[in-house]
C-alpha cells in the first residue's frame, strides 16, 4: 500500500501545495490535513509546511500551536509518528515544545531569500536516513524569523545526543547559533529544518533536486514498518 | 480536501470570539448613531434643504461638476451621495483627462482572437490555450509609497492582486516597478527600504512568487517615487467572473475585513493632490493599512467559494471603496440596489454613512449571491473565518438606494456615478524646452577609446545602483512559493509553469525608461513596450498581450498632457505593429512635487505564452567554448543612455531608434531558436549596451568571455540601439542559427567566445569577474547596509 503522507494547512500556510508535490514526487500518497479537524486521518507521517500561519502577526507558530489539528499530532508524535517541520512548520513545532530552543528575527532584520548549502549533520533520523552524514546540499532558505536560539544547556545537549540534524555550511545567513539549520527530536521522528527541501526537488523550479532524500528517507521508514 | 465538511459546520474559536465582537460592535454602534442619526443628511432634508452649502470643493470636485450632480439628480446631493460622486468623478477613479486619449487602445487593437475580456474589466484576461487564461494588470500606487513607504507599498501589491482574483482567477504572481530618487540621497534610505520591505512582507504573507520588475533611480522621483504593482493569475477559460449585479432579488455580500477609516477620501484627495503644493495641510489623507493573512484567507475563501459555484458576480474593493462597488456593479448589471448601510461591519462605530462609502479598508471583497445560495455562500466564509454579512439587494429598480438607519440617505442612477462621470480635453501643448533637450545632442560627448577610460566607464555603469546587482532587493522576495517558477531575477523575464503535464507557461516582464520618454514620449514608450516584448521573447515565449501603468506629471499642465498623449499615441501604434492588444492599465496623474512633474514614465508590461518551459532560455552563459552572437544592428545612439546619464551626467538628444517590425523579426529568432534548440543562453540589450549585458551574463553563469569589437569601441560597448540581443550557440549549431537568422532577416554577428576567468574586450581591456562581481554586487549594499 502506499504511505500517506498528511500535509496539514493551517490558516496562512503557504508552502503546503509544494508540501503535497514533494510528497507525491517521492512517491507516496499526499493527503489534506485541515487545523480545525482533530484527527490525521491514520496518515503515515505529517509535514508542517511553512507560510505565515494566522499572519505570524503574534510570535511565529504561536497561534498554529494551539490549532484542534496539533493535539492529535503531539500524541502521536510522542508514541514515534514522523513528523517534519519546515520554516513555518520549524517554528510551530518549538512552539509545541515538540524540539528545543526556538526562532527568532534574522540578524539583518529582513527577509531572506538565498539558495544556501547545509550539512546534513544526522543522517539517521526519519526525514535523513537517505543523505550520508556529513553530505552538504544546497535548498533554498526564506525567512525572516529564521535565527535559531536555544540556551547553552539545551545546545550542549543537542551536541552531546547529535541532535543538530544540519548546519549552514556556507556562511551563516541569519545568526543562527552553531549554523544550526535544522533539529531533531532525541527519538529521532519529529525534525524541524529552516530551508525548504521541498522546494529542491525539480531541477526545473528549484535550485538543485538535493531536498528529495527528506521525502524519500521517511517513505522507506514507512514501509520497512 | 478531506476534511472541510467538519470544519464548516462547526465554527473554530475564533469564529465565536469574532462573533461576540460583532455583537458588543453592533450595540456600541447602534448608541452612537443615535446620537448621530438627527444630524444626518438624508434625501428628504436635501428636498427640503436645497440651497444648504456644501463642501464640494474639499473634496475635490470643480464647482461645474457639483452643478451637474443637482442636474442629475433634481435636487441638491445628501452628504452620501456627494462623497459617492467625489470619488467616483476623481481622476483615479473617472480617468477624467486620460479617457478621451485611452480610446486609441481599442481604435488602433490589432485583429486579435487571444482576449476573453478586455479593457473596462478589472483586468483583461488572454486565452493561451488547452483551456486556460491568464489575467494581468499593472496599477500604480506612488503617492502612499511616498507618505507611510511600508504600507503604501504593501497595500499596493494587496490591491491588484484582488483585481486579479476577481476575475475568477487564482492569483499566480506578482512583479513591481520601483523608480526612486538619487540612491545616495537621504529620503531615498526612508522611502526605498520601506517600499521593499512592506512588497516583501504583503507578497511573502501572502504566498505569491514575486519573479521580476525593475528598479530605478532619478532626482525626477526624490519626492515622488513610482511603485507599480502587477500581479497576474490563471484560470480555465468557463471560470471568467464578471463584475455585475444581475438577477433582482439576488443578494449582496460585503466579506473580508471590517470597514474602518482607513484611507478616507484617499481616492480622490490623496492621489490626485501632488506634493507640497497649496493646501496641504487642509487635506490630511490616511494610507491603508494593510492584511496580507487576511487576503490569503481572502484568496483562498474566493476560490472556494467560485468552485461552488455561489458567485454571480464579483467585485474588489479597492479605491473608492464600498462607493465603488456598489454604483460599478449595479451599473454593469444595468440593475439598482437596495443597501442597508448600517449592516457593513465596521471596525470604528462612529463611522457615518459618507465615511463607510468612502473607506478604502483593505482586504474587502463584494459578491452577488442568490438567495438559495446564501447560506452556503457564508459557511464557506465561515469555514475560511472571513467575515461575510449580506448588506443589500440587487432591484430592478435602475436605481442606488442606500438606507441608514431607516432614513433613504442615496438614491441615484448608479450608471450616472460610475460611467458618466466628466470626460476633460485637456490643453496639450509641446513645451518650448523640448527643442533645446533634442538639440544637445550626446554626439559632443567625449568617447575616449583608450582601453583604461573604458574599463573604468565599464565598473561605473556596471557598479551603479541602476545598472548593478539587485539581490539585495530581490533577497527580501520570495520568488519560489508555489513551486512554479521557471524564471525569476536576474532572468529577463519572469517565466511560470501553467500545466506540469504539458509544459505550458506564460512570460512576463514589465519596463520603462523615464529618459527616453523625456526626449521623446512617443518613441520612448514604444522602446519600453519593444523591451518588454523583446525580453519575454529571450526566455522563449511567445509575446501575446500588453498592460500598461502611465505614470505623468499634473494633466493640468498642458506640457504633461502633450507627453501623455504622445506616449498613449506611442503605445497604441506600437501594439498595433506588433499585434498584439493592450488588454488593460492604470493612469497616475499628479505625479509631482511642487510645479516639477517627474519625467514620463510609462511602465509597459508583456505577457508571453511559453509552449513547453522546460525548454526556458536563461540570460547567464551555461558553458565555457560557446559562440557569442550578437544579434541586430548597433548604431552610434546615446540619448537617453545609462553611459551619457552615469559617466557624462548627460541627458539630451533623441532616444535610439524604435522599429518595431525590427523588434518581431528578433523575436521570431529568439522563440524559434530556442524551439530548435539552438541556443544555449538569451540576454536582452537594453540600460547600458552590450557591456551591462556581457557582464550580467558573466557573473550570473560564473563564466567569463573574449570578445572581439566591431567598429568603434564606445559604441560597440555601450550604445542603447534598440532590437539587439545576444545568444550563445555550440560552435556545431552556428550555422543553423546563421540560417535562421538570414531565413528571417536579422543581423547575427559573432563578436566572441565564452570561457575564461574574466571578460576580455580586445584591444581595449580585461577585468576579472571577480573584480566585475565586487562592483556590481557591491552597488545597493554599500548605499543601504
Amino acid at each position: 500500500m502506499t504511505a500517506r503522507i498528511g500535509v496539514v494547512t493551517f490558516p496562512g500556510s503557504l508552502d503546503d501545495h509544494d508540501a503535497r508535490r514533494a510528497v507525491r514526487t517521492a512517491g507516496a500518497q499526499a493527503v489534506e490535513l485541515w487545523h480545525g479537524d482533530a484527527t490525521l486521518h491514520s496518515v503515515d507521517a505529517v509535514i508542517l509546511p511553512g507560510g505565515f500561519s494566522y499572519g505570524d502577526y503574534l510570535r511565529c507558530g504561536a497561534i498554529a500551536r494551539f490549532a484542534p489539528v496539533m493535539g492529535e499530532l503531539i500524541a502521536a508524535a510522542g508514541k514515534g509518528l514522523p513528523v517534519l517541520g519546515i520554516c513555518n512548520g520549524f517554528q510551530i513545532l518549538c512552539e509545541a515544545h515538540l524540539l528545543p530552543g526556538a526562532l527568532t528575527r534574522n540578524l539583518a532584520r529582513r527577509f531572506i531569500n538565498r539558495d544556501v548549502t547545509i550539512r546534513i549533520e544526522n543522517a539517521s533520523s526519519a526525514w535523513t536516513s537517505e543523505y550520508k552524514a556529513g553530505q552538504e546540499i544546497t535548498v533554498v532558505l526564506k525567512s525572516g524569523e529564521g535565527a535559531y536560539v536555544a540556551t547553552d544547556e539545551t545546545l550542549a545537549g543537542l551536541h552531546r545526543k547529535g541532535q543538530v540534524l544540519a548546519r549552514y555550511a556556507s556562511g551563516n545567513p541569519n545568526g543562527s547559533v552553531a549554523d544550526i539549520a535544522g533539529v531533531v527530536n532525541e527519538a529521532g521522528n519529529v525534525a524541524g529544518l529552516m530551508p525548504h527541501p521541498e522546494h529542491a526537488i525539480d531541477a526545473l523550479t528549484g535550485p538543485t533536486v538535493d531536498g528529495l532524500p527528506f521525502f524519500t528517507s521517511v517513505l522507506q521508514l514507512v514501509r520497512a514498518a | 480536501m478531506i476534511n472541510d465538511d467538519k470544519a464548516a459546520g462547526e465554527p473554530t474559536s475564533q469564529q465565536a470570539a469574532s462573533q461576540q465582537a460583532a455583537s458588543q460592535q453592533a450595540a456600541s454602534q447602534q448608541a452612537a448613531s443615535q446620537q448621530a442619526a438627527s444630524q444626518q443628511d438624508t434625501v428628504q432634508a436635501a428636498n427640503a434643504t436645497a440651497a444648504k452649502p456644501q463642501p464640494y470643493a474639499a473634496l475635490g470636485l470643480t464647482g461645474a461638476e457639483y452643478g451637474r450632480i443637482g442636474s442629475i439628480l433634481g435636487r441638491r446631493p445628501t452628504d452620501a451621495e456627494l462623497a459617492i460622486y467625489s470619488v467616483m468623478w476623481s481622476e483615479h477613479c473617472s480617468y477624467k483627462s486620460s479617457r478621451k486619449h485611452l480610446r486609441q487602445f481599442a481604435d488602433k487593437a490589432p485583429v486579435t482572437d487571444v482576449l476573453l475580456a478586455g479593457i473596462g474589466e478589472n483586468a483583461g484576461v488572454v486565452d493561451i490555450g488547452h483551456g486556460y487564461a491568464v489575467t494581468f494588470k499593472i496599477e500604480s500606487h506612488n503617492h502612499p509609497s511616498y507618505v507611510e513607504p511600508f504600507q503604501g507599498a504593501a497595500t499596493g501589491v494587496g490591491g491588484i492582486v484582488r483585481d486579479i482574483l476577481a476575475m475568477g482567477a487564482r492569483p499566480v504572481a506578482v512583479m513591481d516597478a520601483l523608480r526612486f530618487g538619487p540612491a545616495d540621497a537621504p529620503d531615498t534610505h526612508r522611502v526605498l527600504p520601506g517600499v521593499v520591505a512592506g512588497i516583501s512582507f504583503y507578497g511573502n504573507c501572502l504566498g505569491l512568487p514575486n519573479i521580476g520588475g525593475e528598479l530605478a533611480f532619478d532626482p525626477c522621483y526624490a519626492g515622488n517615487p513610482l511603485v507599480n504593482a502587477l500581479c497576474v493569475g490563471v484560470l480555465r477559460h468557463d471560470e471568467l467572473k464578471r463584475a455585475a449585479a444581475t438577477g433582482p432579488g439576488n443578494k449582496v455580500i460585503l466579506f473580508g475585513s471590517r470597514t474602518g477609516p482607513d484611507g478616507i477620501g484617499g481616492a480622490s484627495v490623496l492621489a490626485s493632490a501632488s506634493f507640497g503644493g497649496a493646501g496641504e495641510g487642509a487635506k490630511r489623507p490616511s494610507v491603508q493599512v494593510g492584511d496580507p493573512f487576511m487576503e490569503k484567507l481572502l484568496v483562498e475563501c474566493c476560490l472556494e467559494l467560485y468552485g461552488a459555484g455561489v458567485v454571480v458576480g464579483i467585485q474588489d474593493l479597492g479605491a473608492a471603496g464600498v462607493a465603488c462597488a456598489t454604483t460599478e456593479l449595479a451599473a454593469a448589471g444595468g440593475t439598482g440596489m437596495q443597501i442597508a448601510l448600517d449592516t457593513v461591519p465596521l471596525r470604528d462605530a462612529s463611522l457615518g454613512p459618507a465615511e463607510i462609502l468612502m473607506s478604502e479598508s483593505q482586504e474587502r471583497m463584494m459578491a452577488i449571491v442568490t438567495p438559495a445560495d446564501v447560506e452556503q455562500f457564508l459557511a464557506i466564509c465561515a469555514k475560511w473565518d472571513v467575515l461575510a454579512t449580506v448588506i443589500g439587494e440587487v432591484t430592478d429598480t435602475g436605481r442606488l438606494e442606500m438606507t441608514w438607519r431607516g432614513e433613504l440617505v442615496v438614491d441615484i442612477p448608479p450608471g450616472s456615478a460610475a460611467d458618466d462621470g466628466p470626460v476633460y480635453d485637456r490643453p496639450v501643448r509641446r513645451p518650448g524646452s523640448q527643442d533645446g533637450l533634442i538639440a544637445d545632442e550626446p554626439s559632443r560627448l567625449p568617447r575616449p577609446s583608450d582601453g583604461a577610460s573604458l574599463r573604468a566607464a565599464l565598473l561605473t555603469v556596471v557598479g551603479s545602483a541602476d545598472a548593478g546587482d539587485k539581490t539585495w532587493v530581490t533577497e527580501q522576495y520570495d520568488s519560489y512559493v508555489r513551486g512554479d517558477t521557471v524564471l525569476a531575477m536576474p532572468h529577463d523575464a519572469g517565466l511560470l509553469r501553467v500545466d506540469e503535464a504539458n509544459g505550458l507557461g506564460v512570460a512576463l516582464a514589465v519596463d520603462g525608461n523615464g529618459r527616453f520618454c523625456q526626449l521623446d514620449p512617443y518613441q520612448g514608450t514604444r522602446l519600453a513596450l519593444a523591451e518588454a516584448y523583446r525580453n519575454v521573447a529571450a526566455s522563449g515565449a511567445r509575446p501575446l498581450a500588453v498592460t500598461n501603468c502611465l505614470n505623468f506629471g499634473s494633466p493640468e499642465d498642458p506640457a504633461v498632457m502633450w507627453q501623455f498623449t504622445e506616449a498613449v499615441r506611442g503605445l497604441a501604434d506600437g501594439c498595433l505593429e506588433l499585434g498584439i492588444p493592450v488588454t488593460g492599465g492604470n493612469v497616475s496623474f499628479y505625479n509631482q512635487t511642487g510645479r516639477a512633474a517627474i519625467q514620463p514614465t510609462p511602465v509597459v508590461g508583456v505577457l508571453g505564452v511559453h509552449d513547453d518551459v522546460r525548454r526556458r532560455v536563461r540570460s547567464g552563459f551555461t558553458a565555457p567554448g560557446d559562440n557569442i552572437v550578437l544579434l541586430g544592428e548597433t548604431r552610434p545612439e546615446f540619448g537617453g543612455s545609462l553611459w551619457a546619464w552615469l559617466v557624462h551626467g548627460h541627458l539630451g538628444g533623441l532616444p535610439p531608434k524604435a522599429d518595431l517590425d525590427v523588434e518581431r523579426r528578433l523575436a521570431e529568432v529568439l522563440v524559434s531558436a530556442s524551439s530548435e534548440g539552438l541556443i544555449e543562453s538569451a540576454h536582452d540589450l537594453s540600460d547600458g549596451g552590450l557591456a551591462v549585458a556581457l557582464a550580467e551574463s558573466c557573473l550570473a553563469g560564473k563564466i567569463g568571455c573574449s570578445v572581439a569589437p566591431q567598429g568603434e569601441l564606445t559604441t560597440f560597448l555601450f550604445s542603447e540601439s534598440a532590437g539587439r540581443a545576444i545568444v550563445t550557440v555550440p560552435s556545431e549549431a552556428q550555422s543553423e542559427l546563421t540560417n535562421l537568422c538570414a531565413r528571417i532577416g536579422v543581423p547575427a554577428t559573432v563578436i566572441g567566445v565564452t570561457g575564461g576567468p574574466a571578460l576580455a574586450v580586445s584591444g581595449g581591456f580585461t577585468v576579472s569577474l571577480n573584480e566585475l562581481a565586487a562592483a556590481h554586487g557591491a552597488a545597493l549594499p554599500a548605499l543601504f547596509g
